[in-house]
């Protein structure tokens, strides 16, 4: 019998004991954000979904259409196509299209790209109403960008 | 026993559990034969969420596998990759740098308290205690920071390569891992006040859901689960991999075979790992963290190759046979839930409907790990 009481006594302390630190953490600063309306910043080496880097002097992308990135991809969702231009050394991209929907964010394609043609953007929210809104025309985002 | 042996004669039922189960915690289907409260049988369901991965493995560069590797066990990410990276570099006779070898440590163990902090969180809300989830998924948040503003991801990590890392950390990961043990240390008084003494969870889990030594060695269970029941088997001590033989820390063995023996394990896993994280971070060395000659084009020699690591669940092994080529002729994952899984219809036989949820939730199941 006195072990009943002891048992009963020892579990209301823990009990108590319990509340004392919800109570505690109660009083406490927030630790959440109200996200719609507060967003965090991503940190330098976020893994988002791929986009061109342009080139610094003239603004076209820095890729030469090798196809590396291509070849790299896990999920195959990279393909590109590129044209030879009269003067310029080396293909000239035409179309860079990303295919979002199978992309794994792995960053075979980024670690593959030896002319520092592609980069992680930094966006995460992404929303769409259709699977086609996740196929991305990179090479048009960017000429969207520079307007 | 005398009771279940009449109940087979009387009126029992199927009770469908799952697929889509708060406390299956995934798509795992549990076919339940029950006597009233009490289950006759459980039969585990499995293939909801299988993905193929081994012939992904077979359809792919080497490379390209290690994504994959990420997806397995989506909570402790970083041990599948380091699995695979040790296979590899076996098959290849890759040596990695040294302060690659840390970092993985350092990064592994992090992932792993990460794994054991949500696994908290879900146990003790899948045994009706709602406030410590969110106490722990504060403190798996700033492992989670801590290891996106290294690897570039939050949960699905592919941060190793053969022969190193991604890249490198900042001060910046240094200083944020320190402060991160400090906090993690002074919050674990509080995790045992509010969870693992209260009488509650006590009663709920004390002398519940035993599971003997006999039983893990027939099925093959092993981490935790492994340990909980007496059982001294860590493949960190025992066949030591990476530099884990340089650090001193301890292995956490209960004998008592229940619920709360499987808890107490993970609990004590926590505060080792934040003691091989803080020797490993006094012991950093400088220098790079990608082997040199590294091929560009993976071809293993070939062989058949094997490497086993503990991750957070028990032993994650990983068989590769190469015919030379640039894919793996066949790639076997060995998960440690998929035999943590397995003594569960022996287990529960029995038990009341309650006490094998609780049972099921100290066994720690991914289920994309067991359908892989």
């Amino acid at each position: 019998m006195s072990g009943y009481f002891k048992e009963l006594f020892s579990g209301t302390k823990s009990l108590a004991v319990g509340l004392g630190i919800t109570f505690r953490y109660m009083v406490k600063p927030v630790v959440t954000l109200q996200y719609p309306h507060e967003s965090l910043q991503m940190t330098p080496r976020f893994r988002g979904h791929i986009e061109l880097i342009p080139n610094e002097e003239t603004g076209e992308p820095n890729c030469v259409v090798c196809g590396m990135c291509q070849k790299a991809c896990p999920s195959n969702c990279i393909s590109l196509a590129g044209e030879k231009v009269d003067g310029v050394k080396g293909k000239v991209l035409t179309k860079y299209i990303l295919n979002f929907t199978t992309c794994s964010l792995c960053g075979m394609c980024v670690e593959s790209c030896k002319f520092n043609a592609i980069t992680f953007s930094k966006e995460y929210n992404l929303a769409g109403p259709s699977r086609e809104a996740y196929v991305f025309d990179l090479k048009k985002r960017l000429e969207d960008k520079k307007q | 026993m005398s009771d279940l042996a009449r109940s087979q004669n009387q009126e029992t039922f199927v009770l469908n559990l799952g697929p889509q189960h708060p406390a299956t915690h995934g798509v795992l289907r549990v076919k339940l034969t029950m006597d009233g409260e009490y289950i006759l049988r459980a039969e585990p369901v499995l293939g909801y969420i299988h993905r193929m991965h081994e012939k992904m493995g077979e359809n792919r560069t080497w490379a390209q596998f290690m994504p994959n590797t990420g997806r397995l066990d989506y909570l402790g990410a970083l041990s599948y990759n380091h699995g695979y990276a040790l296979v590899v570099e076996r098959a290849m006779g890759i040596t990695v740098p040294e302060r690659a070898e840390y970092l993985r440590v350092i990064t592994v163990e992090l992932n792993r308290i990460a794994s054991h902090l949500l696994w908290f969180g879900a146990f003790v809300l899948d045994l009706g205690g709602f406030t410590p989830l969110l106490y722990a998924f504060d403190d798996r948040e700033k492992i989670l920071d801590l290891l996106e503003s290294v690897t570039g991801s939050r949960l699905t990590f592919c941060y190793f390569r053969f022969g190193g890392l991604y890249n490198d950390v900042d001060d910046d990961f240094i200083t944020g891992s320190r402060a991160f043990i400090k906090r993690l240390r002074s919050r674990m008084p509080d995790y045992h006040n509010l969870v693992t003494n209260n009488i509650i969870m006590i009663k709920r889990l004390k002398d519940v859901g035993l599971i003997s030594a006999e039983m893990c060695r027939k099925y093959g269970a092993t981490g935790p689960v492994l340990r909980g029941s007496g059982v001294d088997f860590d493949i960190r001590k025992n066949e030591p991999y990476s530099v884990y033989s340089e650090f001193d820390f301890d292995i956490p063995v209960y004998h008592e075979c229940d619920s709360m023996a499987r808890y107490m394990v993970r609990m004590d896993e926590i505060e080792q790992s934040l003691r091989i994280i803080e020797q490993a971070l006094d012991k950093l060395p400088e220098g790079p963290v990608m082997a040199e000659k590294v091929p560009k084009i993976i071809k293993a020699p070939k062989g058949d190759y094997y490497a086993a690591v503990e991750a957070a669940r028990g032993t994650f092994g990983i068989r590769v046979v190469s015919d030379g080529t640039n894919t793996p002729y066949r790639l076997k994952l060995r998960s440690p839930t998929y035999s943590n899984l397995s003594l569960y219809e022996e287990a529960s036989q029995g038990m009341l409907l309650a006490d094998a949820l609780a049972l099921m939730g100290s066994l720690d199941l991914v289920i994309p790990e067991i359908d892989r």
